[in-house]
């Protein structure tokens, strides 16, 4: 599981629904894995206000990672500032397939290094075994194989 | 016509064996690969999204998700819930980008509010209809889906239900549901009456304005077939336009067009113009 999902999946259990403790869930034991994929600076910029950065960072104290910045990064720290030298010379040249080339799309190709980071802890750090944990009712979702068991008892749904 | 949630609740139905068959035959990835696409064109995201897709079974739609190019508005990131451990297996084998959760949609939907920008749920639905148990009943099932499915989607954003209702009353029952959830609902049908008949029923959250894509808004559940009824006038309209899916084989033809009218060099049309591309396994 994707430490991106983790920060917007919650206890399944009705009654946590409304407590704040219900979330962010709480990795245990948990046992990670970096798996690479392609950055879409696009989806960064659309997703990045969703964030909740103090759950990012909590998360990321309990697992071991490395500290992340107090304050939220915002959309702008995405692109590359426009003035940086060498930009002009790297544009691309003669791609058939050219969306438009407006200012903001041309700097979303160049993702800075807030992106290339970003990127890493959200969407390429998983937790592929290991347990979450509900802060407010205590109940452990298993996870195995990058799979969450999210299915409850009857009892308890 | 046999159903096969007649006979065994999903996750016994859906075992090793069945999971396997059914993500392998070529007939089923076309006609699921075809209402992703469909659906889609009917959540019109504009841009890389965070999608959940319901039911997703062995990630046969988020395959597609997660290739759609950039001038389709993708590529797409996604979850996916699915109450068959055996079709999560076979995603995993096939190895889907998308985040995988074993759970029950008739359990609710465990994400914060305004998490996702769209939903989308294709053949699964129908499955919410059965109970297993003296201790839930149908309805209950399908109010705790659509309540947690409207909670977690952001406003404006839309949901797509693909789904085979067993009857006009199981497809008014379902739409009925997610219209008390607060949805905005249209069912639209295509091919109706036909033997490949599908049923999208088109949700909205709040703002999202879903007249043009399907009629009967704010509570009322209304069908109708806009293919048919566009081929009817004869011409395309603005609306069909609009909802013409991009990289469709239909769309790169007009686009051929456009650009030969400039007097750019196109690729000649083969046979493979506007493929799908094949599910790799
Ligand atoms: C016909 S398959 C469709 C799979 C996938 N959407 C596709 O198009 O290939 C139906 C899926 O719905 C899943 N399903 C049935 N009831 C469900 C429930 N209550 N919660 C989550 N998934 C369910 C089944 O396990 C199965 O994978
Ligand atoms: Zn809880």
């Amino acid at each position: 599981m994707k430490l991106l999902t983790l920060n917007f999946v919650t206890c399944a259990r009705k009654s946590c629904k409304t407590l704040p403790a219900a979330f962010p869930l709480h990795p245990r034991d948990a046992e990670l894995e970096i798996v690479e994929m392609e950055l879409n600076p696009k989806f960064l910029v659309n997703i990045l206000p969703r964030v909740e950065w103090q759950a990012l960072r909590t998360v990321c104290q309990e697992l071991g990672l490395p500290t992340l910045p107090d304050i939220m990064p915002v959309q702008q720290d995405l692109l590359q500032p426009p003035s940086l030298p060498g930009r002009e010379s790297e544009s691309q040249e003669g791609e058939a397939e050219g969306e438009g080339g407006s200012e903001e799309e041309d700097a979303l190709q160049k993702p800075s290094q807030t992106a290339q980071d970003l990127h890493r802890v959200l969407l390429e750090t998983t937790i592929a075994n290991g347990k979450l944990v509900c802060g407010a009712c205590g109940h452990e979702y298993a996870v195995k194989e990058g799979i969450a068991n999210f299915l409850l008892p009857s009892h308890m749904v | 016509m046999s159903r096969p949630e007649d006979h065994l609740p999903p996750d016994l139905y859906y075992n090793d064996t069945e999971a396997h068959k059914y993500t392998t035959s070529s007939r089923i990835q076309h006609i699921q690969t075809l209402m992703t696409h469909r659906a889609l064109s009917l959540l019109a995201l504009p841009s890389p999204s965070l999608i959940l897709d319901i039911g997703c079974g062995s990630g046969l739609s988020g395959t597609l998700l997660s290739s759609l190019p950039a001038s389709s508005g993708g590529p797409h990131q996604w979850i996916g819930l699915d109450i068959s451990s055996s079709m999560l297996g076979v995603a995993l084998e096939r190895d889907v980008e998308g985040d995988l959760f074993l759970g029950d949609a008739g359990q609710g939907i465990p994400f914060r509010p305004g998490t996702f920008d769209g939903a989308l749920s294709i053949s699964a639905v129908q499955w919410l209809c059965n109970v297993e148990s003296s201790e839930e009943s149908a309805a209950g099932r399908l109010a705790r889906f659509f309540a947690g499915l409207f909670a977690c989607l952001r406003r404006g954003g839309r949901a797509v239900c693909q789904f085979y209702p067993r009857d006009r009353g199981q497809r008014e029952m379902v739409a009925g549901a997610a219209v008390r959830a607060g949805f905005g609902a249209g069912l639209l049908i295509d091919d109706e009456g036909t033997k490949s008949e599908k049923t999208y029923l088109v949700l909205s959250v709040g703002g999202g304005d879903i007249t043009g894509v399907v009629s009967g808004l704010e509570g009322e559940v209304e069908v109708e077939d806009q293919r048919r009824r566009a081929k009817e006038r004869g011409k395309m309209s603005g609306r069909e336009k609009a909802e013409m899916v991009k990289g469709s084989k239909a769309w790169i033809m007009r686009k051929k067009q456009q650009m030969e009218r400039k007097g750019k060099v196109v690729k000649p049309t083969s046979k493979y113009t506007g493929r799908k591309r094949r599910i790799q396994f």
